[in-house]
């Protein structure tokens, strides 16, 4: 992956640099020994790694606003970091960077139930958002699966998703108001407690900006009421093409489950393995839940295993009680570490219209064979975001090249079909040089020219998104004007 | 007026433009008044993609509303975020085009559910004022790559772009509804009870009310949808918990004797029709619901509908009222929407922004539009 070469004249005053910054935080919130920058030196994409010039925990907008206003008069470029739990190297520092870490702000500032909303500093973990408004009947809806560790900031950066965004929408949906500091240090106000945000849609914008745009410290979110309850169903099936066929109709149907999770074989046999979850043995499974009272439960699911009868199931499992439910999700929640301990992957997250789902199976199958890579899918059915894993041997030489080549052909593959490149983990570094394929010229164009309405000195989070050819004389020019 | 009938001409017609043009859809909703020369997408129609199995339905900017809600209708689909027919309110006659609906990101009483337009739009095309055709999002619901300029564009009002094609998700039209309804409560305790059935687990997908309702009695309105048994359950649960506001009637479909009906009711709520009879300006005021009573008293208008829980007023107020002076110190914005030619450019349609969204709003007009050719003076 090649990342620009770090400017010398920024390596050369990093004292002068931490000092500055020294002067607007905390002692403690200053990390420039070279021993302790390591911690930051990658994020969940751990293939790639470059310590920071030095990393900064401010604890207040004000400081942020301080940290940014000192790196723009300098000429530093900024990387903002969550948790670190990107899978696309959205947080990658470059040698010559501050990495600006929002772990410490991390409040609940308002709780809000005849609104419903929430406003928090967004170093807080997704998760505990939900944690703060739980005892009131209430959830935060987009989970992705690192929502234990994962922040709010990084959430809104990538636009995350989860398994229950089928019905629950991503974060852009769920996202009334943020505070954001821009590159130069200015905060400003967006939207708010109030339903709609008034004149251009910033909030839209700036949510899966991937930190490019400004340095978000606060955000108003939307909370839910929790359903009554909810219940899953377990299909197995004897071929991709049944499984897909099967999703469809159910959609069609008017049905709308939270959630409809798709695993193939190879998965089903590393996740059986692993958590002794009770899959049948066959070429494809689905979980489907659906939510309500226990009698709007079984109407629906009644609805929904009368069509997975008719596509001819090996296995039709409804869960009982929670215990059953539980055992149902344990294999589908644990096929990442499965897949983990049985070899290193890649997972991708390209999306394609659902009516492609058999047809992209089988491709990816093929190619599997072609590159010699063994393949697991698992992924959100409904809405057609795939997570094609690669499985892949780290200490054999060019095993990761080949992996990476595959992966790009997959993702090659998504887009043909009519999809994208990615559906919530994000550009970062991963897919950066790969966003031709999916955009001309023109569209690539579109989306950098709001970026310099928002950073023209091209600072804050650099050598993401855009390939680097496409932004060059951008970030050529930046640099001559700063010089 | 302009008309083209391919984005090719569309793009030719903006590259070589020099003087301000009014870009408009069918022309129901005007924002504004001016006496430029009118660019419409109108001739831009047609359905190009309609996937039922996948929820998507992608369609050229000029498409007709009515054709594209009927296509969706004939697969037991709709749009989910249920856009408002402005003609009533505005006395305005054209055919609202699906262009128009993102451009305005118009957005109806299922907001409160399901998101506005913005949150059901996957994908756009638009030509920005250079004559430069872009493309961003595309047709499948969960999309990261790059940023969203699809948000962007809705509700931009044409000043970053003139939309050529969109894309949806939608949504399986409900098997059932019902409206839950409240008789003679104050603004105040609406809202409270508007509040109480949309923080219940019962999935409600429109909550409004309106002091003058249709039989000019004060009238609270609650709506589920779904299947049948569980619309009945469901309704049922809020007749309940909402008894301490008095007594609660459940209507169903069809309407109990003789009476407005449901979808009747909620079309009169959609399109703010409480309004329609009205004398004076129309407003459009957002705000936090539980601040919509200090609202309305601040508002003092003639004739008052709230939709989303109270998270929408429509206001009529005489002629010329500056409604975002009686709202200061409420946050949240207020849009004019019905006024004569020089209530417009005195008050603006729109909510001035802050200043550094002023400043942001201004250099990416000037990257979008350099020659300042799209609806100039419209967002600021």
């Amino acid at each position: 992956m090649e990342m620009p070469t770090p400017d010398p004249g920024i390596l050369a005053k990093k004292g002068r640099v931490v000092a500055r910054l020294s002067d607007v935080l905390p002692k403690d919130a200053v990390i420039s020994d070279i021993s302790e920058t390591r911690a930051y030196e990658c994020d969940a994409l751990t293939a790639y790694k470059c310590p920071p010039l030095c990393a900064v925990l401010p604890a207040s907008t004000e400081e942020v606003a301080a940290v940014l206003k000192i790196c723009h008069e300098e000429g530093v470029p900024v990387v903002p970091r969550g948790s670190g739990t990107s899978l696309a190297g959205g947080a990658l520092p470059t040698a010559d960077s501050v990495i600006l870490g929002v772990a410490r702000l991390n409040e609940v500032l308002e709780t809000d139930c005849d609104n419903r909303f929430i406003r928090v500093q967004t170093g807080r973990t997704n998760l505990s958002v939900t944690g703060a408004v739980e005892s009131d009947g209430f959830f935060y809806a987009p989970d992705p699966s690192s929502q234990l560790a994962c922040a709010i900031a990084g959430n809104i950066a990538m636009n995350s998703g989860g398994a229950h965004c089928l019905k629950y929408g991503v974060t852009t949906n769920n996202l009334l108001g943020v505070t954001m500091v821009q590159m130069d240090g200015t905060v400003v106000e967006i939207g708010g407690a109030h339903m709609d945000a008034g004149g251009y849609d910033w909030l839209g914008l700036i949510c899966g900006s991937e930190g490019q745009l400004g340095v978000v410290t606060e955000a108003t979110l939307r909370i839910l009421p929790k359903p009554e309850g909810a219940r899953p169903v377990l299909m197995g099936f004897s071929s991709n093409e049944v499984a897909g066929a099967c999703v469809s109709d159910i959609i069609k149907a008017g049905v709308l489950p939270v959630a409809i999770e798709f695993m193939d074989r190879p998965i089903i046999e590393i996740c059986e393995n692993f958590a002794k979850a009770g899959y049948p043995e066959c070429e494809a499974l689905l979980i489907v839940e659906v939510e309500g009272s226990p009698e709007e439960i079984d109407a629906q699911l009644g609805v929904i295993m009368q069509i997975a009868r008719n596509h001819d199931p090996v296995e039709l499992r409804e869960a009982a009680d929670s215990d059953e439910a539980g055992k149902i999700w344990l294999g589908r929640k644990s096929a990442f570490g499965a897949v983990g301990q049985v070899a290193d992957y890649m997972c991708l997250d390209g999306t394609i219209p659902v009516s492609a789902l058999p047809h992209v199976l089988n491709r990816i199958e093929e190619m599997s064979q072609e590159f010699g890579l063994k393949v697991g899918n698992v992924f959100h059915a409904g809405d057609g975001n795939m997570h094609p894993l690669i499985m892949f041997d780290a200490n054999k030489p060019g095993d990761l090249e080949t992996c990476e080549a595959f992966g790009a052909e997959i993702l090659k593959l998504c887009v043909e079909v009519g999809g994208c490149l990615t559906g919530e983990h994000g550009v970062g570094i991963e897919k950066r040089d790969l966003m031709d394929v999916q955009f001309a010229a023109a569209d690539l164009e579109a989306q950098m020219r709001v970026k310099d309405v928002f950073d023209p000195a091209w600072l804050l989070n650099p050598a993401k998104v855009f390939p680097l050819k496409a932004s060059e004389h951008r970030r050529s020019a930046a640099e001559s004007a700063a010089a | 007026m302009l008309s083209p009938a391919t984005e090719e001409d569309l793009a030719g017609i903006l590259a070589e433009r020099s003087e301000p043009l009014d870009v408009q859809g069918g022309g129901t909703r005007r924002v504004g008044a001016s006496e430029r020369e009118r660019l419409s997408t109108a001739a831009l129609t047609g359905i190009t993609l309609y996937e039922p199995g996948a929820l998507t339905l992608v369609a050229r900017a000029g498409t007709p509303l009515a054709e594209i809600e009927g296509a969706l209708a004939a697969e037991g689909q709709m749009l989910a975020f249920e856009p408002m027919d402005h003609r009533p309110l505005l006395g305005s006659e054209g055919e609202p085009t699906i262009g128009g609906v993102v451009a305005g990101n118009v957005s109806g009483p299922r907001r409160v559910q399901a998101g506005g337009c913005r949150d059901s739009l996957i994908g756009v095309r638009f030509v920005d004022g250079t004559g430069t055709i872009v493309k961003n999002g595309g047709r499948v619901m969960k999309n990261v790559t790059g940023y969203d300029l699809a948000k962007l564009m809705a509700g931009a009002n044409g000043t970053l772009g003139v939309l050529t094609e969109v894309s949806f998700k939608v949504l399986p039209k409900p098997e059932a509804v019902a409206s839950v309804l409240l008789e003679g409560l104050s603004v105040a305790d609406a809202v409270r009870a508007m509040s109480k059935a949309l923080a219940s687990p019962f999935e409600v997908s429109g909550a409004a009310h309106a002091p003058v309702g249709v039989d000019g009695a004060p009238v609270t309105m609650i709506r589920v949808e779904g299947f049948g048994d569980s619309v009945a359950y469901r309704a049922e649960k809020l007749r309940n918990l909402l008894s301490e506001f008095g007594p609660v009637a459940v209507e169903t479909r069809e309407g109990r004797d003789g009476g407005v009906g449901t979808a009747a009711g909620w079309r009169w709520a959609r399109d703010a029709l409480a309004l329609a009879e009205a004398e004076g300006d129309v407003w459009r005021v957002s705000v936090k619901p539980t601040d919509a009573p200090k609202a309305v008293d601040a508002l003092d208008a003639d004739r008052i509908l709230l939709d989303w829980g109270g998270g929408l007023i429509w206001a009529a107020v005489p002629p010329g009222t500056d409604a975002r002076a009686r709202l200061k110190g409420i946050p949240g914005h207020a849009t004019l929407v019905r006024a004569d030619a020089e209530s417009f450019k005195r008050l603006g349609a729109f909510e001035p922004e802050s200043v550094p969204l002023a400043i942001l709003a201004k250099k990416l007009r000037q990257q979008f539009d350099p020659k300042g050719i799209l609806n100039p003076g419209l967002m600021g």
